[in-house]
C-alpha cells in the first residue's frame, strides 16, 4: 500500500504559516459553508443555537499558550486531514470506503460505502476525521475537491475555501511533491514541519513555525 | 477510548462462543466422549452466544445494510477479515450441531485452527493500531485467544456438568481452570504494562511547539465534538478503580474459585456460578480494555481530560 503512496507524482497539500494565523476561525466557518452546501454536505448541526451546539467540521482552529510568562505566545493552531502521503486510516477501512486518490493524493470517503463502523477514526492519530451523527458515516476535509477541480471556476478561484477565506494569507495550497511550487519553496525556507513525526504517517499538510522575536530574541 | 457496549458485548459474547467448540473439540481429543443431546446443547450455547455477538457488532454501525461491503478490504483490513471468518465458523459450528457426533481429525483441526484466526483477527483490529500504545503488543493477542478460550471452557463445562456427563466434566474443569490462570496472568501483564506505558505523542509533537510548557486554551469548539466525545470514557478514577476489581473478581478470580469448588465438592452450583459471573465480570473486563487505551488524538484535546 505505502509502496503505492510514496511514488504519487502529485500530493495536494495545505501549507499553514504560524506566524501569521490570528485564529479568526474563518477558514473554519466558510468550511462548514462550502462543505455543508456542495458534494460532501449537507454535515450535522447540532443543537446550533443552544447551549451545547456539536456538529461536523471538517476544520478547527485551537489556540495554545506556550512558554513561562512573561515569555509566553498564543499561538493558533488551524487543524484538519493531514492527508498523509501513508495514511493508517486508509487500509484499516473494512469495505474500501476510505481511499486515497492516486491523482492528487486527497484522502477522500466514498459515503455510499461508508458503514459508519468509525474504526477509521480509531486509526487516525490526529483525530482528524469526524462522524456526521445525522448521515452516520465518517466524513473528513476533502480539500474541497469539488472545488480545486472545477474547470468553470477562474484559476485563481480553484482553491479551498478555506485558503480563499483566510484574511492573512496564512494558508497556501499546491502540490508538496513538486519542488518548485508555491508550498514547497515555503516548506524548503520556512522549515516547514509535520505534527507528530513519531507514527511516520508522513503528513502531506506541513506548519511553518514562527519566527523568533520579541522577548524570546 | 469511550468503550462501545455494542463492541465490548460482540467481542466478549462471540469469544466466548469460541471458547465453548475449543472446550468440546479438548474434551474430545482427551477421550471425554459426549452423548449427542450433551454435544448438541453446547453447540447451541456456542452458537447462540455467537449469533448474540453478531447482532451487537450490527447494532454498532450507522449503515448496517451496508455490512456485505465490510468483506471486501480482506487484503488490507483484519476488520474486513474478522467480517469473512466469523460467519465461516459460525458455519462451521452449525454444521457440527447438525452433524451430532464426533468429527474427523481433519475437521477437528479445521475447527480449532478457525477458532484462533477468529480470535486472531479480533485482536489483531486493536493491535494493528501502532499509536494506540496499549493495545499495539503480542499481549493483546494473547489476552483475546486465552480470555475467549478460558470463558468458553466454563461454559462449556457449566453446559455438560447440567447433563451429568461425569468424565468429561473433570477434563474440562482442568482446562477450564488452567487457562483461566493463564488469561488471568495475561491480563495482569497487560494492566502492570499499560500502567507503565509513556505516551510517545506530546503537546510538543502534536504541535511542532518547542517551548517545554505548553498549556491549551481553546479546543477550537465550545459545545464538544466527535473527538471529545468518541475518544474519553468520563468515568472518574474511582469507578475505574471498581471495574478493575469487577474485572479481577469477577472475570478471572471467582470463575476460577468456582470451577476447583466445583471439582473438590462434586456440585453443581459452584460451576453456574462461575458461569453467571462471567457476564458482569467479562463485560467490566472488556469495557477497561477499550477505557485504557490512550488515544494520541486526545493530545489535542487536554481541557476534556
Amino acid at each position: 500500500m505505502s509502496a503505492v503512496e510514496q511514488t504519487l507524482a502529485k500530493q495536494l497539500a495545505l501549507v499553514i504559516d504560524l506566524d501569521v494565523c490570528v485564529g479568526c476561525h474563518a477558514c473554519v466557518t466558510s468550511c462548514k459553508q462550502w462543505n455543508t452546501s456542495g458534494a460532501a454536505g449537507p454535515l450535522a448541526d447540532d443543537d446550533a443555537y443552544g447551549n451545547t451546539p456539536s456538529g461536523t467540521f471538517f476544520n478547527r482552529v485551537q489556540t495554545w499558550e506556550a512558554g513561562e510568562y512573561p515569555a509566553t505566545e498564543t499561538v493558533h493552531l488551524p487543524k484538519s486531514c493531514l492527508h498523509c502521503q501513508d495514511p493508517p486510516c486508509v487500509p484499516v477501512c473494512p469495505t474500501g470506503a476510505s481511499y486515497k486518490r492516486k491523482q492528487d493524493g486527497i484522502v477522500l470517503v466514498d459515503y455510499d460505502k461508508c458503514i459508519g463502523c468509525k474504526y477509521c477514526s480509531w486509526a487516525c492519530p490526529y483525530g482528524a476525521r469526524e462522524f456526521d451523527e445525522e448521515r452516520q458515516v465518517m466524513t473528513k476535509c476533502t480539500l474541497c475537491v469539488d472545488r480545486i477541480h472545477d474547470a468553470k471556476l477562474a484559476p485563481e478561484d480553484r482553491k479551498p475555501a478555506c485558503v480563499m477565506a483566510c484574511p492573512t494569507g496564512a494558508r497556501l495550497f499546491g502540490d508538496v511533491n513538486d519542488p518548485g511550487s508555491e508550498v514547497s519553496i515555503a516548506i524548503a525556507e520556512r522549515g516547514g514541519y509535520e505534527l507528530m513525526p513519531e507514527w511516520e504517517t508522513k503528513p502531506a499538510n506541513r506548519y511553518l513555525p514562527r519566527r523568533v522575536k520579541g522577548p524570546q530574541a | 477510548m469511550n468503550p462501545a457496549w455494542s463492541v465490548v458485548v460482540f467481542t466478549t459474547a462471540a469469544g466466548a462462543g469460541q471458547g465453548v467448540v475449543l472446550a468440546l473439540l479438548w474434551a474430545q481429543w482427551v477421550g471425554a466422549s459426549l452423548a449427542t443431546g450433551t454435544l448438541r446443547s453446547a453447540l447451541a450455547v456456542a452458537l447462540v452466544l455467537q449469533a448474540l455477538g453478531l447482532a451487537a457488532s450490527f447494532l454498532h454501525l450507522g449503515h448496517p445494510q451496508r455490512a456485505w461491503r465490510a468483506v471486501l478490504m480482506w487484503r488490507t483490513s483484519w476488520l474486513s477479515r474478522e467480517v469473512i471468518v466469523l460467519p465461516m465458523f459460525m458455519a462451521a459450528t452449525g454444521a457440527w450441531l447438525w452433524h451430532g457426533a464426533p468429527l474427523g481429525l481433519v475437521s477437528e483441526c479445521l475447527m480449532f485452527a478457525l477458532a484462533l484466526l477468529l480470535w486472531y483477527c479480533t485482536a489483531m483490529i486493536y493491535a494493528c493500531l501502532r499509536f494506540v500504545q496499549e493495545w499495539a503488543h503480542g499481549l493483546t493477542r494473547m489476552h483475546f485467544i486465552f480470555t475467549g478460550a478460558a470463558s468458553g471452557a466454563v461454559v462449556a463445562l457449566a453446559v455438560v456438568a447440567l447433563a451429568g456427563e461425569a468424565a468429561a466434566v473433570r477434563a474440562l474443569a482442568l482446562w477450564a481452570a488452567a487457562l483461566l490462570l493463564v488469561a488471568w496472568a495475561v491480563r495482569v501483564a497487560m494492566l502492570r504494562r499499560n500502567a507503565a506505558l509513556k505516551p510517545r505523542s506530546t503537546s510538543q509533537s502534536a504541535t511542532g511547539l518547542p517551548q517545554a510548557k505548553l498549556v491549551q486554551q481553546h479546543m477550537g469548539m465550545t459545545g464538544g465534538s466527535f473527538n471529545t466525545r468518541e475518544f474519553f470514557h468520563g468515568a472518574s478514577r474511582l469507578a475505574l478503580s471498581r471495574v478493575r476489581w469487577a474485572l479481577h473478581g469477577l472475570a478471572y478470580g471467582l470463575p476460577l474459585v468456582c470451577v476447583l469448588a466445583g471439582l473438590y465438592m462434586g456440585a453443581l452450583w459452584p460451576w453456574l456460578l462461575g458461569c453467571l459471573s462471567l457476564v458482569p465480570g467479562l463485560l467490566a473486563e472488556r469495557w477497561l480494555f477499550f477505557a485504557q487505551a490512550r488515544h494520541p488524538q486526545n493530545v489535542y484535546y487536554q481541557l476534556v481530560s
